[in-house]
């Protein structure tokens, strides 16, 4: 089984996300680079699936050459071959983004043959578009399921049972492959990496493709700092002294 | 005027109380308001009824087998075709998981932008080019975006706005006959796992959050026996379900829940940016930690300054004592 996943490289922001200057884009000077926890799941379950189908794992990112870090990462945890398409790390539109993709989609199946399963993040962690995964998988032709927490191939059949989270349960889909999906956070635990995975990262070789894509109708003008809310904190008290003010705040509410 | 084409979400028997939001967003833009209803399992004339009293104007049924179950590529061609027929300047859902999903299909199979999670429409939605404020970031940052598009896809951010009703009329009711690609039904729901019926966490009056500062999977009992005695439900914060302490089912924030009760009591919560946009919904705030400056403490509405593992049975036992 073959499965590819596809990451971007956000920032990984601290208690708040502060904008550029020139309103950009987020002002990453002292922050560290991350994935989305949702693509984080995708990463996991690429690993997960290569291990216990006797298959392989690749991993893609769209973005600056330094986005390299997080292709190193995945790898670190499992992924076996990693790609970058490589842009000069300004912001492409999601329509851009997903021509680029499905282009190299394809030029990396002509040389190794179909993925079974392209997994995606249900949205990525910074612009949260909801649609590249969407847009690749349509221009694939196959079949694609957005918000997915649960996955369990039956390659005798050809078939993948995918379970996407609803208010109070699991809507159940049974899909052909190949087939695309968006996953979510708890889909699985993802692991850390260990020493062993790090070294073995660093053998891992980029293929770099330069990412081309016609530009698409949405532009950012500018990020805003959302208007912030008021807040008088009001000192209920300390250590269990507060425990009847806690109670009667319970009591003020009709909680209790 | 410009014509208004709103994707129907189905809840049970009744359109969805996402969609009657998207509906009243829509009464912003001088226009005639559309609602397209994928297949016929729904009862057209009560949704014909509803739909009316919030301003739409005409329902488009689309008939076709494959539509009666949800199913997102399908369902995604049905709103292509439906904007082919009706011509719509602006097409329009509710953020919600599957109004973006099948919003992005229309879009994809049309090679249009689709601009999803906008916090307002304006007027100027009627033209070819337009400025959109949208959410980033789950809620923490704003990105004011340019759409050019001679139709415009665009998502409203679920709860950015109340659905109010308008009047009494009721809207007409049009069946479209629709050539949906029988190769869709590949992607449909064929059944339903549900937890046994009961408050979830999206849904519960009073939440008591853990998060790094509990400390371990056991010291959630607390937590969880509050929640027994006041009938709501325990949540938690990524660094708790990174450590495997609690399911990703109980996770507030950005890539868990969001969650909106009359309290939410936070312990042991730092309150990073992406748990706060899980949680700011919530009517009211406590925040129990031992460390005052913490953003989740300057942000709530009341605080407790202390060890969450002295002050939560304290609490436990005012609450029994009260009760006797
Ligand atoms: C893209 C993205 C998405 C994310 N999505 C989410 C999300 O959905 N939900 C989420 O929660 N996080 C999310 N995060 C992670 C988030 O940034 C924080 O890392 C996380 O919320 C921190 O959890 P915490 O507050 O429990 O831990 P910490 O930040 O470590 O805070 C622990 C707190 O406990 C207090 N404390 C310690 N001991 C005690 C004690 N005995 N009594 C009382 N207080 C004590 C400390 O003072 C501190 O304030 C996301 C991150 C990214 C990058
Ligand atoms: N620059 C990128 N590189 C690789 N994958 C991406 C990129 N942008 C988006 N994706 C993938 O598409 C998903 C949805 O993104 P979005 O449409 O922006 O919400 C993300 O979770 C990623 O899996």
């Amino acid at each position: 089984m073959r499965v590819l996943c596809c990451v971007k490289r956000v920032p990984a922001p601290g208690a708040k996300i502060n904008i550029t200057a020139d309103g950009q884009d987020v002002d990453s000077a002292h922050l560290g680079f991350a994935m989305s926890p949702h693509e984080e799941c995708a990463v996991e379950e690429a690993v997960q699936l290569a291990d216990r189908f006797e298959g392989n794992s690749t991993v893609l990112t769209l973005g600056a050459p330094e986005a390299e870090e997080q292709l190193r990462y995945a790898a670190s945890l499992g992924v076996q071959s990693a790609v970058l398409l490589s842009t000069d790390g300004s912001p492409w539109d999601p329509q851009r983004t997903a021509r680029a993709i499905a282009s190299a989609v394809q030029t990396l199946e002509a040389d190794d043959g179909p993925f079974d399963l392209i997994l995606f993040g249900n949205e990525s962690a910074d612009s949260g578009g909801f649609q590249v995964g969407v847009r690749v998988a349509h221009a694939l032709g196959r079949p694609m399921v957005n918000a997915i927490k649960g996955i369990e191939p039956d390659l005798g059949a050809g078939m993948v049972t995918a379970k996407r989270e609803i208010d109070g349960g699991f809507e159940v889909y049974k899909l052909p492959l190949p087939a695309v999906m968006g996953v979510k956070e708890g889909l699985n635990l993802p692991r850390y990496p260990t020493m062993k995975g790090r070294l073995a990262s660093k053998k891992v070789e980029v293929g770099v493709i330069e990412a081309e894509g016609e530009v698409g109708g949405q532009r950012r003008v500018r990020l805003i700092q959302p208007p912030a809310q008021e807040s008088n904190t009001v000192k209920l008290g300390e250590g269990i002294e507060a425990a009847p003010a806690i109670v009667d705040l319970f009591d003020e509410l009709g909680l209790l | 005027m410009i014509d208004i084409l709103v994707l129907a979400e189905i809840d049970g028997e009744a359109i969805s109380p996402a969609t009657l939001e998207a509906i009243t967003a829509a009464r912003a833009l001088d226009g005639t308001i559309h609602l397209l209803l994928c297949g016929s399992s729904m009862d057209a004339e009560a949704v014909a009824e509803v739909a009316g009293q919030f301003g739409v104007e005409t329902v488009h049924v689309a008939e076709n087998e494959v539509l009666d179950v949800f199913s997102p590529e399908a369902w995604g061609q049905a709103l292509e075709l439906a904007i082919d027929e009706i011509s719509p300047d602006v097409v329009l859902a509710s953020g919600t998981s599957k109004g973006n999903e099948v919003l992005a299909h229309a879009a994809a199979r049309l090679d249009l932008p689709f601009v999803a999670n906008c916090t307002q429409l304006t007027a100027d939605l009627a033209d070819h080019e337009v400025a959109l404020t949208r959410i980033q970031w789950g809620g923490s940052l704003l990105e004011e975006a340019l759409l050019t598009a001679d139709t415009r896809i665009v998502s409203i951010a679920h709860h950015a706005l109340e659905a109010e009703p308008l009047g009494t009329d009721v809207a007409d009711i049009e069946a479209i006959e629709m050539d949906i690609d029988q190769l869709y039904a590949r992607t449909h729901v064929v059944g339903r796992e549900m937890a046994e019926a009961g408050v979830t966490l999206a849904t519960a009056p009073i939440v008591f959050g853990g998060g790094r500062g509990v400390g371990s999977a056991e010291a959630f009992a607390p937590l969880e026996e509050l929640a027994q005695l006041l009938g709501g439900r325990v949540g938690c914060s990524r660094a708790v379900t990174n450590n495997g302490w609690r399911p990703h089912r109980d996770q507030v924030g950005q890539t868990g829940t969001r969650i909106a009760p009359e309290l939410y009591v936070a312990s042991g919560i730092s309150g990073a940016i992406q748990h706060w946009v899980g949680a700011m919904a919530s009517k009211k705030i406590l925040a129990i930690n031992t460390d005052p400056e913490a953003n989740m403490v300057v942000k709530a509405d009341y605080f407790v300054e202390g060890d969450l593992h002295k002050v939560l049975p304290a609490v436990i036992d005012e609450i029994k004592s009260r009760r006797t």
